[in-house]
């Protein structure tokens, strides 16, 4: 593996990737390596079955959902570019940076991971949350431990409580609004050590 | 002819200094290292040569360490196992605390589902991409500081001229004088164990051949032990297995069975092979009894199981060793136990094994080395340390099932050992996490959501069916 200049050099468009991302070199590199690990086959992409090969995540209700969103519609494949990007969302916001509208919104802002929140929801990306996804969600998470009648009064009363327009359905708007108060940076951040 | 007769006087003095030579070296080796392994003495070389080691390594590191300080790279310190901070906390705890925040109700009002509560398993499946305890455990440990073998370094560039010249010092004194005696070792202690095993087994049964076979297995198993150079520390020996019971250990390679068994005696457990060391297996059992299964036998539990109370009820035959995990793990965690040698019944003595990292990295990745490709980089590292922990015996309890008492003595073995206790079973190395896993995250987060629906349905009609 060597030193990290030795690794990053092997990367191309690194220091793009830097800036676009905010991570250090030494995440990004601790990030190839783990691409490295995951992509058996040595082909320089991750196939979904590369991810379903960690067993965590195997086991996680909605695993299939977020392999789901490293891979673009339409694509089979996710390069490591593909692969860091996505995981920036998770990246603890920087608390210093000013807010400059000038600016495109920094992929780890409260906004972007809400998006990435609801699009594990809004499965058909038409920008809402239909009756119909929300039961999938539930049913991913409860699967046979409660009965249909439930898991629909669940998302009878969600949508009630959340729909402020009353069209049936979830928007971004409103999924953010209802979730004002909570701590978003704090529940979708993930640290590195170091 | 004449430069022939130039020769010959030469001739005749290599001939003369080889022939001294070798009578010098089998001299040595046989005072100090086949002799004291006989009656099972030690001169203390070993652990000399492990403190100086020990002395040569800090100054590699702190060269290191200072030559990239030096030229501003970068260091890749592994020092943590982890790539990103895990959150211990449970399901249950983490939602309750995300709702607590962001709900507008207050806490007493029953706990439902919420939009948000989806965070929690986002962000435990992207934390298991970025970084996942199981993958880890079956890749080689890193290392916090360099000992001089470049196989368990990634930093390793020319620092310093010294640096380097140490390290090509100690590829000669590995590869040059301690191989070809360890492997000078090894041949001996094989070729004698087979030897005398078949000897013994001519003599009826009794207790002068039991005697006599534990002497030799001992023997020689002290014999292979010094072949690795293995520094062996064992402690809390009065809780040594005795006849009629189940050794149990934790499995990091094949060298654990050459650890135990030197020093004290057990029955193997395992299958025939072909080759050397089907040969090695058919001369042990004649001089006593060990339980060695065909291929085809092994899949059969009933059978394996049988053979194995059948030998644990005679008390005259010595405990059995087992490895449960079934698997080479890297000897930082125990994984889970296989339930099977916990059904039998009998006293279960646990044993713990951990090798100390800093000499040589014992663990064997089967699907990266063969094993002899794994015992050629045994044999030139410098040293295995290692520390073995007799458990005192465990049995078990009403009531508990096999199951519960094997996580038991698992958990026993990992405290002793220092090593993590982990649920996972062995078998995901090369095999799927089973459905059971998910079912029991769903369960703990229903139980959340469910478990007050059940509360609240005394206010409203029974139309809902609660199951």
């Amino acid at each position: 593996m060597g030193s990290t200049n030795s690794t990053l050099s092997k990367i191309p468009n690194v220091e793009e990737l830097m800036q676009e991302t905010g991570f250090t070199p030494a995440h990004i590199v601790r990030l190839y390596d783990r691409f490295e690990a995951l992509d058996k086959e040595k082909t320089g992409h991750l196939r979904p079955q590369d991810f379903g090969a960690i067993n965590r995540l195997a086991m996680n209700p909605i695993g299939d959902r977020i392999i789901g969103a490293f891979f673009s519609p339409g694509q089979e494949t996710v390069d490591f570019h593909s692969f860091v990007r996505i995981l920036a969302h998770f990246r603890p916001a920087d608390k210093k940076r000013p807010k400059d509208p000038s600016m495109p919104e920094p992929v780890n802002s409260r906004t972007s991971k809400l998006k990435f929140a609801f699009q594990l929801y809004d499965q058909d990306k038409d920008g809402k949350i239909s009756r119909a996804e929300l039961l999938q969600v539930l049913r991913s998470m409860l699967e046979m431990q409660v009965t249909e009648e439930q898991l629909e009064s669940i998302a009878d009363r969600t949508i009630q409580e959340a729909d402020l327009d009353k069209d049936d359905a979830i928007s971004f708007e409103e999924f953010r609004k209802s979730l004002e108060k909570v701590n978003i940076d704090h529940k979708m951040s993930i640290r590195f050590l170091r | 002819m004449g430069p022939f007769l130039d020769f010959n006087p030469f001739d005749n003095l290599l001939c003369i200094l080889l022939g001294i030579s070798f009578t010098v070296w089998f001299t040595l080796l046989l005072v100090f290292i086949i002799v004291p392994a006989i009656f099972g003495v030690s001169f203390g070389i070993r652990r000399l040569y492990m403190k100086t080691l020990l002395k040569i390594f800090e100054w590699a590191t702190h060269r290191i360490e200072r030559g990239a300080k030096d030229n501003n790279h970068l260091l890749y310190k592994p020092y943590s196992n982890a790539i990103i901070a895990k959150e211990p906390t449970s399901l249950e705890e983490e939602i309750n605390e995300i709702r607590r925040r962001g709900s507008n109700r207050d806490l007493d009002s029953a706990s439902e589902f919420e939009m948000s509560d989806i965070f929690y398993f986002c962000r435990r499946g992207v934390e298991s991409i970025m970084d996942d305890e199981v993958t880890k455990r079956f890749s080689a440990e890193e290392l916090e500081s360099w000992n001089l073998l470049t196989r368990s370094n990634y930093n390793f560039q020319h620092i310093s001229l010294r640096l380097t010249v140490l390290w090509g010092l100690g590829v000669v004194i590995r590869y040059g004088f301690l191989l070809p005696l360890r492997v000078t070792l090894a041949f001996t202690g094989v070729g004698l164990l087979v030897v005398l095993t078949s000897i013994i087994g001519f003599l009826p049964n009794g207790r002068m051949k039991n005697f006599l076979s534990e002497q030799v297995h001992l023997m020689c198993y002290r014999i292979c032990v010094r072949a690795l150079t293995a520094i062996i520390t064992y402690h809390d020996s009065e809780n040594k297995p005795k006849n009629g019971g189940i050794c149990v250990a934790n499995h990091t390679s094949p060298i654990d069975v050459i650890i135990l068994a030197s020093d004290g005696c057990y029955a193997m457990v395992g299958q025939i092979h072909g080759g050397l060391m089907g040969v090695i297996q058919k001369s042990m059992v004649k001089a006593c009894p060990h339980i060695w299964f065909e291929r085809s036998e092994v899949k059969d539990r009933h059978l394996v199981a049988k053979r194995l109370s059948d030998h644990v009820e005679d008390t005259t035959k010595l405990p059995i060793l087992i490895f449960p995990e079934g698997t080479c793990i890297n000897n930082t965690s125990v994984m889970m136990f296989k339930k099977g040698s916990f059904e039998i019944g009998s006293t279960v003595y646990p044993v713990a094994i951990k090798y100390d990292p800093r000499f040589g990295d014992a663990f064997w990745n089967s699907s990266q080395f063969g094993m002899v490709n794994y015992l050629l980089r045994m044999m030139s590292s410098w040293a295995i340390v290692c520390s073995v922990w007799y458990l005192p015996p465990m049995t078990r309890e009403e009531g508990e099932d096999a199951v519960k008492f094997a996580s038991r003595v698992k958990a026993a073995i990992a405290r002793q050992g220092g090593l993590v206790d982990l649920l996972w079973d062995g078998g995901l190395k090369r095999g799927k996490v089973k459905d059971t896993f998910k079912e029991e995250q769903q369960k703990l987060y229903s139980k959340m959501l469910v478990g007050t629906q059940e509360d609240r349905s005394l206010d409203t009609p029974p139309s809902s069916h609660l199951n």
